[in-house]
């Protein structure tokens, strides 16, 4: 008897957690889910590994304005404009930051694929730009000469 | 009456611009008032400073969601954003909400002006 309440209790559970789950999945598209394991990473492949990007495709079509120089790497003004069509999201990678992983943009409902913000640098590196287009990334990358560390 | 310092998020954490330009693009700028600690960095006393950071930032136009942005301890002190959208008309609303990893949280929202 017990067992069966057991049994039964059990079965509650994992329907309530594929509930849970399946309530979650539309949520996880737009918001409230921190990609963990993209942003404690600590090399630029294994973030862009938990970020899902297989194959890369080098792409002039992604503009990235950012100093050559920076005095404070605690504070680099970025700009970041992908004139790919279709483009979904946006990832901001500075390879060799503690981890690399610095911000990632989703845009909808006529967002442009558009975001300038200031990112800290721990010493002179490249900034990549991943961009998701369906199932294809895209990247291009951008050298920032940095005078002094910016991480603390 | 509550005096605004870096753990106590009011309205004022959040300033924010919506303006529509000639090209009928609204471009956005937000400045948030954020410590950002990386959790790296050591006091004055040579103990860790915990890590404090915004994670997630979302906009939405007129209710419907426009940008969630996920960040991690690489956006600088005071974390300064501009996005831009098509399809805004003076008046509508753009909302900005943020979440720290410290579970606090601030939202504003503001009229899309002329620019």
């Amino acid at each position: 008897m017990s067992g069966h309440m057991r049994q039964r209790r059990n079965f509650l559970q994992i329907v309530a957690r594929a509930l849970a789950l399946g309530l979650m999945t539309p949520i996880n598209v737009f918001a409230a889910i921190w990609n963990k394991a993209a942003f404690e990473a600590l090399k630029l492949d294994e973030a862009s590994n938990q970020l899902n990007v297989e194959v890369e495709i080098v792409s002039q079509e992604i503009d990235i304005i950012a100093p050559d120089l920076a005095e404070n790497g605690a504070i680099v003004q970025v700009e970041v404009t992908s004139r790919i069509a279709n483009t979904e999201s946006m990832a901001i990678l500075v390879e060799n930051n503690p981890t690399p992983l610095i911000a990632h943009f989703t845009f909808t409902h006529g967002a442009e694929p558009y975001i300038v913000t200031r990112i800290k640098m721990a010493e002179t590196s490249d900034i990549k730009v991943l961009v998701k287009v369906g199932d294809q990334y895209f990247s291009n990358t951008k050298n920032v000469t940095v005078l002094e560390n910016g991480c603390g | 009456m509550v005096v605004a310092n870096m753990t106590d998020f009011n309205v004022d954490n959040m300033k924010m611009r919506a303006q529509l330009k000639a090209d009928g693009i609204t471009e956005v700028k937000v400045l948030i008032s954020h410590p950002m600690e990386t959790g790296r960095k050591k006091d004055d006393f040579y103990q860790l400073i915990p890590a404090h950071f915004v994670q997630l930032l979302t906009a939405t136009l007129n209710g419907q969601l426009v940008l969630e942005a996920q960040w991690g301890t690489g956006i600088s002190k005071n974390p300064y954003l501009t996005f831009r959208l098509n399809g805004a008309a003076v008046g509508d609303i753009v909302s900005v909400t943020w979440h720290d990893n410290l579970g606090k949280t601030a939202t504003q929202n503001i009229a899309v002006t002329p620019a």
